[in-house]
């Protein structure tokens, strides 16, 4: 009966997480909860080749509790792993802006990995106007 | 292949300072066709690499998802005048780096 219960699709976001491939392959199967975590990123994008992202993480920063690090995953894009950004106390600020490239309208997720081996996230749905082309020539 | 980093001028011991860096570089994602229809092998870039005097403080493993000439914007904290090295390695083995200092008063 639970098993049952457990595997329908309405009844929490971090079951469907947890399942996620990509994401498991950064927390190693560890508790994820959307907390502390604020990822930036425009509602609409025309272009998909370049998305401004930023993420920004609640920490001190200091020598015992800092984000190690800060890891981008795509939704749809064929390499979901996108980026992984290593941080420390050297860092002052757990904050951080790049762009990437979406091929699609999607969901994008930014996990931040504590130095307690914690791990926190936040996600984000752009729709993409333009798609990085896949086969553009 | 040239890159370009932006500190300011100078900056209060144990100030946090905003470090921009911008290399020019295609991101080839490998997914795309030339004109006579052969792939475009991928070449991107997977790892830049920031260190202060030696010391490394940003490390970013990077893939096809990151946009053609890679921009990032972070922080870190100014302790002593010094330089800021930056590498990077792509697919085909290539390794650029550029440096800046920064002066760091009392």
């Amino acid at each position: 009966m639970f098993a049952g219960l457990c595997s329908l699709p309405s009844l929490s976001r971090a079951q469907s997480q947890v399942s996620d491939p990509a994401i498991v392959a950064v927390t190693k199967g560890a508790r994820l909860v959307r907390e502390r975590v604020k990822l930036e990123m425009p509602v609409i994008a025309e272009n998909g080749n370049a998305v401004p992202l930023k993420v920004s993480v609640t920490s001190p920063m200091s020598a015992t509790d800092y984000v190690k690090a800060i890891h981008l995953v795509s939704d749809r894009n064929p390499v979901r792993n996108m980026a992984s950004f290593n941080l420390g106390p050297y860092s002052g600020r757990a904050e951080l802006s790049t762009r990437v490239r979406l091929a699609g309208s999607q969901n994008v997720t930014a996990i931040a990995e504590m130095s307690d081996g914690s791990f926190w996230m936040d996600r984000t749905h752009v729709q993409v106007t333009l798609s990085a082309c896949l086969d553009e020539s | 292949m040239s890159a370009r980093i932006q500190l300011p001028a100078e900056a209060r011991r144990g100030e946090i300072i905003e470090v921009r860096v911008l290399i020019q570089h295609p991101m080839e994602t490998g997914y795309r066709f030339n004109d006579s229809g052969t792939p475009i092998p991928r070449n991107v870039i997977h790892t830049i690499l920031c260190a202060y005097n030696g010391t490394e403080v940003l490390r970013a493993e990077i893939s096809s998802g990151i946009a053609a000439n890679p921009y990032l914007q972070f922080f870190m904290v100014a302790e002593s005048s010094g330089e800021l090295l930056l590498t990077w390695i792509d697919d085909e083995g290539v390794r650029g780096t550029e440096r800046q200092s920064l002066i760091v008063r009392e």
